[in-house]
């Protein structure tokens, strides 16, 4: 089996696998990082989504040794110990969370996206969410959680009546 | 009580949730030797099963062991209660993806490859794919079921109008992120214990213990989390467990078995498709005189819920209107197709779909609004003076509060929908080829099982000498905030921050006989059965400190700065400490049960409903008429939360819940070839709302003057599968934009799912 070696989480680390072992599964059943997920095991709804060399990629469509001297940021890579990323906060305060499954790779996705577009529009942020799927959620405090890191967040629709 | 209740808490796992930390089934650290287990599936619809030659799966690499009906030693059958769900199909098959048999292997890959490696020779037998092929062949799982108040014919005679017709409501896929999965860790004596993603972690237990032949005690089944279950793990999350448990059993290993998403699509039911014939009678300001309507439901190969979710679309076909005659007939169609599920709404949505479709049609024959026409209908308000002026449904329960003019009153006016209905026409009569459409429409959604044994809740609550509180309820957490809820109202009996109460996972040996977290009654039932456990322990430290202290009751407080004690003050832990020193019992149960219901099915009589939630939403969509493509520009939602015991989850159920009834009715398409084969079978054909579906405006309130009229915790409303009926608005404004663009061709025939192919041909365009 051949050897692979990256970066993940500013941690090196190195494994034999075998080739088609998908970097998903190395993640989650080599490094024991559960934080990824597999939704739907076919590249769609972007559960798995984690930054490689600082790019969103969906990890159950790459294979661990395109990884090979790779830098991997997973979702238990993000907060700076104990201090949540602001993503992490946002989506944590703004309840733009239910079951919890998509949420890691939401927020891989979401931290992508304001580093290739720093202040995103609304209209932009769906269209760039769009390989990422919620089923409990209508997505609205999603948006918001990303926009208002953004700070391009300001007009709040009416949530509660008088 | 502190106000820990009624206050917009973030979600108790949120945290974990941003920090990948919460953990999943499939996230649970398993013992180095597992097995994975992989299911053998039915490639034929209906047929006997003539060989099954597994020899070269036997003899496969890393295959540890191979399973199959006869390797069962108690019950071959994962079903809820009618035994009609084999573990393993046994000499014949019945749909196209059934389980045949199971590899447990070294690894997932392993026993992925040897299923392959069967070779099944099947004996074809006639397959019933669609409703009207089993409506044709009469095959039905049980005679037909009616329910009818005085004559419905005569009514329709005497009409002075009358409008009828036919529309399919397809099926849905549940589509939790997290598919179905469980793992199995042998213990001694023959005992399991089984960790899973199940919304009826007691169904699970029994299902295992029937399969195995060991007492229910035997069997241990505990859920932390799951990643979505929308009803669809209320029973089919039966089938894996009892997979792994067996190969457990036989193999003396842990087993675990994640289906991958398109096994999960093609062996789970969905969705009920549904088949409405209707025939309504009214006079000439829509007020309805009669209503036949037919319902015809594919169930899919057998009973699991479908009787009772049948039974549901029965009782929801009055929705929000006075209904004089009516005559329902509900067909339970076996088809060779999947068993179809619970499902958010379990039969609601599509009776009251039938429904809604109806007030439009008259509207539209009779030239008016349809919400003049839904305002003529509605039940009687729950101030009406006299009591016995009050609607009364055709199941024989009283409507005793209807709240539903004044909400419908309210949100017309926030949404300012008769400028915008007047707007909308002035703008489609100067628009050639994109048209709008709106669409105001109501819920009232019955709360309870209709099964009136389930309505009962046990919980478990425990104070240690520290002062901190353990809590656990038979109540599962999918996403929908129970267990924040339930931590808020323990937290509020000893006034102490929900922080500090100690989530648990629900675990069948902690409090069992539980009912499915289900029907929207997770927070009303174990919400009280928790309050109840903590009321008992409260109850008796008061008791302690008044005869330690020589306080009167009356003067022993729990307060956020601690116990009041007459003028002292001590800790929730020293407290606790006290009364162990007395030998006090700091641990107790707590029970409930739903009071006031009684149904007998029947009859189809009854109070089978604690209460009603109600809702309603206004959709506008703009249509375009040369593709068919549509978007919802705007949506205004205004729905009852009772008093709401969390607003922001509840809001998150409302929001979420529209989103996923107008994918149901747009986007989310079931095709099936003609050999009975589910062609969508993964979210690349399959598609639930994205985000850039969710309507650009979108306004969701909470009903301000919501307080449930029944005694329920907090005066709250149950809120999971109500809102889901909101987004019929988005079907029903996309007919009205149709309409609109056919102004003389009559009612639009559009069946739901309203695919862009579906809107153009109700347009004429092919």
């Amino acid at each position: 089996m051949p050897k692979v070696s990256m970066t993940v989480n500013g941690r090196a680390v190195s494994a034999d696998v075998e080739p088609r072992t998908l970097l998903v599964q190395y993640i989650r059943e080599n490094l024991k990082l559960t934080g990824t997920h597999v939704g739907c095991d076919t590249s769609q709804c972007g559960a798995c989504v984690v930054h490689l060399d600082g790019r969103a990629v969906k990890s159950c469509t790459v294979l661990a040794q395109q990884a090979e001297g790779a830098s991997i940021t997973t979702i238990e890579g993000l907060a700076n110990d104990d201090t949540l990323h602001p993503m992490q906060a946002a989506f944590k305060e703004n309840h733009a969370l239910q079951c919890g499954y998509c949420t890691p790779g939401m927020i891989m996705a979401a931290v992508d996206i304001l580093n290739r577009f720093p202040k995103p529009d609304e209209e932009r942020v769906r269209h760039e969410l769009e390989g990422n799927i919620c089923r409990c959620t209508g997505y609205h405090n999603i948006v918001k959680a990303i926009m208002s890191v953004a700070g391009t967040w300001t007009e709040e629709p009416v949530r509660a009546a008088e | 009580m502190t106000g820990a209740v009624h206050k917009s808490l973030v979600h108790e796992s949120a945290t974990k949730h941003v920090t990948g930390s919460a953990s999943y089934t499939d996230d649970i650290r398993a013992p180095a030797d597992v097995l994975h287990l992989q299911l053998g599936m039915s490639s034929h619809a209906h047929a006997r099963i003539v060989n099954m030659d597994l020899s070269a799966v036997r003899a496969a690499p890393g295959v540890v062991c191979v399973l199959t009906a006869k390797d069962v030693p108690g019950r071959n059958d994962v079903s809820p209660w009618a035994g009609d769900d084999p573990l393993f199909a046994d000499g014949l098959v019945q749909y196209i993806g059934q389980s045949l048999f199971a590899v447990a292997a070294t690894s997932r890959q392993a026993a992925r490859s040897a299923v392959d490696l069967a070779k099944i020779e099947y004996d074809d037998l006639p397959a019933l794919i669609t409703i009207d092929q089993a409506m044709a062949a009469e095959s039905f799982l049980e005679a037909p079921n009616v329910l009818a108040r005085g004559d419905a014919r005569v009514a329709l005679d005497t009409s002075p109008h009358t409008c009828s017709g036919r529309f399919y409501i397809g099926g849905q896929e549940h589509f939790y992120l997290e598919g179905q999965v469980a793992m199995a860790l042998p213990g001694e004596d023959g005992a399991m214990t089984v960790f899973c993603s199940s919304q009826h972690p007691s169904e699970i237990q029994h299902t295992i213990a029937h399969v195995l032949h060991i007492p229910f005690a035997m069997v241990n089944v505990e859920v932390r989390r799951m990643g979505g279950g929308f009803g669809g793990k209320e029973t089919h999350g039966n089938l894996p467990a009892a997979a792994v448990a067996l190969a457990a059993r036989v193999t003396g290993r842990a087993v675990k078995c994640r289906y991958d998403r398109d096994d999960d699509m093609m062996i789970t039911g969905k969705r009920h498709d549904f088949r409405i014939d209707y025939e309504i009678g009214f006079d000439d300001r829509g007020k309805i005189l009669g209503l036949v309507v037919d319902q015809a439901v594919r169930c899919g190969m057998s009973f699991d819920l479908s009787q009772a979710i049948a039974d549901r679309a029965m009782l929801h076909a009055d929705n929000c209107y006075v209904v004089p005659d009516i005559l329902i007939t509900s067909y339970r169609c076996r088809t060779h197709t999947q068993s179809a599920t619970a499902f958010r709404g379990f039969g609601g949505p599509q009776g009251m779909l039938a429904m809604e479709r109806m007030i439009d049609a008259i509207a539209r024959s009779l030239n008016l609004d349809p919400l003049d026409v839904r305002e003529a209908n509605f039940y009687p308000a729950k101030d009406t003076p006299d009591r016995n002026q009050l609607g009364v449904t055709p199941y024989g329960m009283v409507v005793e509060d209807c709240i539903i003019q004044d909400l419908v009153g309210t949100l017309v006016a926030s949404s300012d929908y008769r400028s915008r209905r007047a707007e909308i026409a002035r703008w489609n009569s100067a628009s050639p080829v994109l048209k709008r459409g709106i669409s105001l429409s109501p819920v009232k959604f019955g709360i309870s099982f209709t099964k009136t044994e389930f309505n009962q809740a046990g919980a478990l609550v425990h104070i240690y000498t520290d002062g901190s509180i353990h809590l656990n309820h038979g109540g599962t957490e999918m996403g929908q905030g129970l267990f924040t809820k339930v931590a808020q109202v323990v937290a509020d009996v000893f006034a102490v921050d929900p922080a500090v109460i100690a989530i648990t996972p629900t675990h069948t040996a902690k409090v069992p006989n539980t009912s499915a977290t289900a029907a929207s009654s997770g927070s009303d039932l174990n919400g009280k059965a928790a309050q109840n456990a903590a009321l008992t322990i409260r109850a008796r430290l008061i008791n302690h400190l008044s005869q330690r202290y020589g306080v009167s009751p009356a003067d022993i407080r729990f307060r956020p700065d601690g116990v009041h004690v007459g003028l002292e003050v001590f800790s929730l832990a020293q407290v606790a400490a006290s009364a162990y020193a007395a030998r006090i019992s700091l641990s107790s149960t707590g029970f409930y049960a739903t009071p006031k219901i009684q149904w007998d099915r029947t009859i189809k009589q009854g109070r089978p409903f604690f209460y009603f939630a109600y809702g309603a939403a206004v959709s506008e969509v703009v249509i375009d008429t040369l593709t068919g493509e549509h978007r919802i520009l705007r949506a205004d939602i205004l729905h009852d939360a009772g008093r709401s015991l969390n607003p922001a989850l509840d809001l998150g159920q409302i929001e979420g819940g529209y989103v996923q009834g107008a994918g149901w009715l747009t986007t989310e398409e079931l095709v099936y070839d003609q050999k009975g084969k589910l062609l969508t079978h993964a979210p690349s054909t399959y598609k639930i709302p994205t985000c850039g579906d969710r309507p650009q405006d979108m306004r969701i309130a909470l009903y301000a003057r919501g307080e449930n009229i029944e005694e329920t915790i907090h005066r709250s409303k149950a809120v999971g599968e109500p809102p889901l009926m909101l987004g019929h608005s988005v079907l029903l404004a996309l007919i009205d934009a149709i309409a609109q663009a056919n102004p003389d061709q009559g009612e639009p025939q559009l069946d739901a799912p309203a695919t862009p192919e579906r809107v153009l041909r109700a347009l004429g365009g092919f």
